[in-house]
């Protein structure tokens, strides 16, 4: 079995970030903004352990859980914030929450 | 190799899915499992510890973090037969398939008569645990005061000021 080039891993973590980011601008519920914002978050982390696993350090793995602790303190945050904003709006649609108190 | 492809397509497929669903517990299932095979993918290429850590912090902590949410945002009136219609067993095929999918992979990879995965060498925890605890100590640093950040505002943004949050429904519904 031959090996696994690097730069199939690299398109992989591509095209998961493209699908990502479609996600993103096409969605309006803010959950799933968050969801697809997890899979481009993923597919970075991908992209990281491929480098890492072409050159054989561990510094790609060491980037990859520097990417896991951001997506979960920032998974932590989004969320509380799509709980405040449906207490306050009763909605999870994005479009919904365009007005601003200042 | 063969092993590769079969990850990558289910990795795209189920993402495609997570994106595109209307429904977001199915969502979160196809996440799962989008998330699950990148794990095996990480598998392959040498980075197991990477591997268990995305099945154990993506696809086990963030995701229920995530149902919880969900949870918590559709309660009500008529809730309850919003679950029934979520626990349609209809709605599971796909991801089962999926999932089975990627078992049977898994499988295959570590099964007794094993050719070697890859020309790769393995990159153990141990090697990544010196490099975290060596040159990386600043980042082991920064991410633990990220994560107390985190923590603050989720509990700062999660706080009930129920009194306050009246009267700031009454203004904004104005």
């Amino acid at each position: 079995m031959t090996s696994v080039p690097a730069e199939y891993g690299l398109i992989l973590a591509a095209l998961l970030f493209a699908i990502g980011l479609a996600g993103v601008l096409a969605r309006r519920n803010i959950i799933f903004i968050l969801l697809s914002i997890e899979i481009m978050l993923n597919a970075a982390g991908l992209a990281f352990i491929s480098a890492g696993s072409k050159w054989g350090q561990a510094d790609g793995q060491v980037m990859f859980i520097f990417i896991l602790v951001m997506a979960a303190a920032e998974v932590s945050v989004g969320l509380a914030i799509v709980l405040q904003l449906f207490h306050r709006i009763r909605t999870v649609n994005s479009d919904e929450a365009n007005t601003m108190r200042g | 190799m063969t092993f590769f492809y079969i990850s990558a397509a289910v990795a795209l497929i189920s993402s495609v899915l997570a994106i595109s669903r209307s429904n977001a517990v199915h969502a979160l299932l196809y996440a799962i499992v989008s998330l699950l095979s990148v794990a095996l993918i990480f598998f392959m290429l040498g980075a197991p510890f990477a591997a268990a850590l995305e099945v154990v912090i993506y696809a086990g902590a963030i995701m229920v973090l995530f149902v919880f949410v969900i949870m918590m945002i559709s309660s009500g009136p008529g809730s309850t037969q919003q679950e029934r219609r979520w626990m349609n067993f209809r709605l599971w095929i796909g991801p089962s398939v999926l999932s089975a999918v990627l078992i049977i992979e898994l499988f295959a990879v570590i099964s007794p008569p094993r050719e070697p995965m890859s020309a790769k060498p393995v990159i153990e925890s141990k090697q990544v645990g010196i490099a975290l605890m060596g040159p990386y100590m600043l980042g082991v640093e920064l991410s633990s005061l990220l994560l107390t950040a985190g923590l603050v505002g989720a509990y700062h943004l999660g706080k009930r000021k129920d009194d306050a949050a009246q009267t700031e429904d009454v203004t904004i519904h104005d």
